[in-house]
């Protein structure tokens, strides 16, 4: 524990400080205390008295959004795309409250995040009073810890104590609630405060024998995969992950998560595992002889029907956080500690392997799974005749704009088309909400992505109906100069629940064409119909520059044009074919091996091997 | 499935209780039963947790137990190796005819008589949770009319304590 303590962050302030203040000059002080540049709220009553100092604050920039969610997914697009803490503010009650989604999305996704709000006094804790809500209690299941304060010379501490928890080990959001009279009480503002956390202590060092049996796994497998997961870039670790990649030869997918943690374009790269993973990737980790998993979950998205998920393979499981070994597959090499320093240790271990004597030889694997690669390269049927596809469309931008640019991504079909058509070479570049799946994610990440790396090119690519969930964010983009580009993939409906109704519910499309009124059956054509609202008038409204793109002629032009405007946010209203589908697709609840390459198409897995 | 006794040293917080019943009822684990209270150390609290679990699912709970952050240790105790008890109260239902042979039971079990009315007697007895139960079915048909138990406490064997390093981690860190 001690050393936790000692490591309090301690950027900012140099020598220790004592001053008096109130508490809430005392919050924005730690706030700055612990290098705090950019935030996102809103303020009311309970949190009002904080809102006064960070009005005279010169290091912080607080950015007023239109609602609390968007403040919750800014601060987390903000700490994906630069790695630092991410922070949002809100109220008690339904400020509070309007975090919930937010906060449980940085929980699925390990987002370091902190969300301080403001409480009803402490005197009025539990009365009912006006906008009090336990939040403390309702995100004790969604933060990786919280805390209450009701002593204001407790704030620096707890402030301290949040920003650490949230940022080591496994990442994760934080929680400060703080009692309104204490923000006005008088207090002592100390700096650098101690650290009370005697059950807090991540490992991060892995064990050197488990990396010596992982590495002599890796080199013995004749079907290995390095199953690599969004903790790979969390930690960093992408260039320690690289070299262990070459130095084996083995092949690697990147999890929804990991996109980014290791170039699409390199060769080794077999592309995403998953419910719409790549044929290539899938079956790769069905048939594999080793998982060699790195900051990656085993979740359901990636298994498939756990029983049948990868059978013939023996499991390597490196993760920070020990309760995901063994959560859903047994591990036979368990490994706890940070993903860099695992990798930096395996990279020499492997060294060692191959020094002595030790070599590997998969090359009958790549034969197999170029041979995968080949014959199920992921691709797309084209959009009926002068109508856009938006795999079309994604694929384009992400020609256009490059790999150097942040995108974020909503959820649904538009998510998944941008998770296999855009090109990821580059750790950090690549926002979603995977774990929790939260519709209208991306405007607001977005937001707080340009907030932290302003000089990036910054694209949301969003789908009509999560556009819906939280444009107003917009606005606060367009008074911010926050100046993101956001591609409305609109195809008239809810496309990823549609596509469940095509394939599972006898195409009866309840309740999802977005744009048609009650007597719409879903079917006919146009499903786009009334298109209501207008997204070029409802951007315009909101500051924006709106541009619109029907035609597959006018598709780059449109692209280009928007990559000129940079003194606004630019919206661009796609107008794309409704019956897309995502393609692979692993049903949900059945097996991996029941991948399908495209509607009724089920690859030949080369049986042999069974 | 099987039974395991957790004892689970926690900073002794408000909500700390809380968090460890919710993280329970999150993740779909069953407590059989629940003990809390002060330590020699009075910023250590100990829960004495029984859950009823495959040897599996018990590594995931004491897993997701040492991920809150206001658990500080937690031992799992071997039954062979620690003395566990559980406390009853209980109101039998006794006349002048059935008192003698209430008292009776009362003295076989090294129980005591803590309270006498005209027509019951209420019964102080502690133990394993196999002596209390043996108790109450030889107490049964008398009448029982109000019962009250304790969760199960449970310390090591021998010298060794298990709070030692835990309270110097905490001095450390104050």
């Amino acid at each position: 524990m001690t050393e936790q303590a000692a490591a309090a962050p301690q950027r900012g302030e140099t020598s220790p400080v004592a001053e008096p203040m109130t508490g809430a000059q005392s919050l924005i002080r730690s706030l700055e205390a612990v290098g705090v540049e950019t935030m996102f709220g809103l303020p009311g009553g309970a949190i009002l008295p904080a809102y006064d100092p960070l009005m005279d604050s010169v290091k912080v920039r607080h950015i007023l959004v239109r609602h609390e969610q968007g403040a919750g997914h800014a601060a987390t697009g903000y700490a994906q795309a630069t790695g630092k803490v991410g922070v949002c503010m809100a109220t008690s009650g339904p400020g509070a409250t309007n975090l919930v989604t937010p906060i449980a999305d940085a929980y699925m996704d390990s987002v370091p995040i902190v969300a301080i709000t403001g409480q009803v006094a402490s005197a009025a804790i539990g009365t009912d009073a006006f906008q009090e809500a336990d939040i403390c209690g309702i995100t004790m299941p969604i933060t990786k810890h919280n805390f209450l304060v009701t002593d204001p010379a407790e704030i620096p501490r707890v402030i301290s104590e949040a920003f650490h928890i949230a940022a080591t080990g496994r990442p994760g959001p934080v929680l400060v609630d703080i009692a309104k009279d204490a923000l006005q009480a008088r207090t002592v503002f100390r700096w650098p405060p101690e650290h009370q956390l005697p059950g807090y202590r991540p490992v991060t060092k892995p064990h050197a024998k488990q990396i010596r049996e992982a590495a002599r796994l890796l080199t013995s497998a004749k079907r290995p995969v390095l199953y690599i997961g969004g903790g790979v870039i969390k930690s960093g670790a992408t260039a320690e992950l690289r070299i262990l990649a070459e130095l084996t030869g083995a092949p690697v997918v990147t999890t929804l998560m990991a996109l980014g943690a290791f170039p699409d374009s390199h060769d080794q790269h077999l592309g995403m595992p998953g419910m719409h993973g790549s044929v290539a990737a899938v079956t790769a980790l069905q048939k594999a002889d080793l998982l060699f998993a790195v900051g990656t979950r085993f979740d359901d998205r990636v298994t498939g029907r756990l029983d049948t998920f990868a059978p013939h393979a023996r499991i390597v499981h490196a993760d920070i956080d020990p309760a995901e070994i063994g959560k859903n597959r047994t591990a036979d090499v368990p490994i706890v500690g940070d993903a860099r320093e695992i990798l930096a240790d395996l990279i020499q271990a492997v060294q060692a392997e191959f020094a002595s004597g030790t070599a590997t030889d998969y090359a009958e694997w790549w034969q197999q799974l170029n041979s995968w690669r080949k014959t199920y390269p992921v691709g797309y049927d084209a959009a009926p005749d002068n109508m856009l596809s938006p795999q079309q469309v994604i694929e384009r931008i992400g020609q256009l704009v490059g790999p150097d640019a942040i995108y974020a991504a909503g959820v649904g079909q538009h998510q998944m088309w941008a998770s296999q058509f855009l090109s990821f070479e580059k750790p950090a570049t690549w926002l979603n909400s995977g774990g929790a799946g939260t519709m209208g994610y991306a405007v607001p990440a977005a937001m707080g992505a340009k907030a932290g790396m302003p000089d990036t090119p910054v694209w949301a690519i969003d789908g009509d109906g999560c556009f819906q969930m939280t444009n107003q964010e917009l606005v606060t983009c367009a008074l911010n100069n926050i100046p993101i580009k956001v591609a409305v993939i609109n195809n008239g409906s809810l496309g990823m629940v549609r596509q469940w109704q095509t394939l599972f519910y006898e195409q009866r499309y309840s309740n999802t064409v977005l744009h048609s009124g009650p007597e719409h059956d879903g079917v006919a054509q146009p499903a786009q119909g009334t298109r209501i609202p207008d997204f070029v008038k409802l951007s315009e409204a909101m500051g924006c520059v709106g541009l619109r793109c029907e035609r597959p002629e006018d598709l780059d032009a449109v692209i280009q044009q928007a990559m000129a405007i940079n003194d606004a946010p630019v919206v661009i209203d796609f107008i794309v074919h409704q019956d897309a589908m995502v393609w692979p697709m692993v049903a949900a609840g059945t097996s991996n091996d029941e991948i399908l390459a495209a509607r009724d198409v089920r690859p030949d897995f080369g049986d042999q091997l069974d | 499935m099987s039974k395991h006794t957790l004892s689970v040293l926690v900073e002794n917080k408000p909500g700390v209780l809380a968090r460890i019943a919710a993280l329970f009822s999150r993740r779909g684990f069953n407590i059989d039963s629940l003990a809390v209270g002060p330590t020699e150390h009075p910023d250590i609290s100990r829960m004495t947790i029984v859950v009823n679990v495959e040897d599996l699912p018990l590594e995931q709970v004491t897993k997701q137990l040492n991920k809150l952050v206001n658990v500080i240790k937690i031992v799992e105790l071997d039954p062979d190796a620690a003395v566990r008890r559980e406390l009853v109260l209980v109101k039998v239902r006794a006349d002048s005819e059935t008192r003698s042979q209430i008292t009776e039971i009362v003295q076989l079990f090294r129980a005591k008589t803590v309270d006498v009315s005209p027509d019951a007697v209420t019964v102080e007895a502690t133990g394993s949770s196999d002596k209390l139960e043996a108790m109450l079915k030889m107490l049964e048909p008398y009448g029982i009319k109000e019962l009250v138990q304790s969760g199960m406490v449970a310390v090591g064997r021998g010298a060794r304590s298990i709070t030692d390093r835990s309270l110097r981690a905490l001095d450390r860190s104050a």
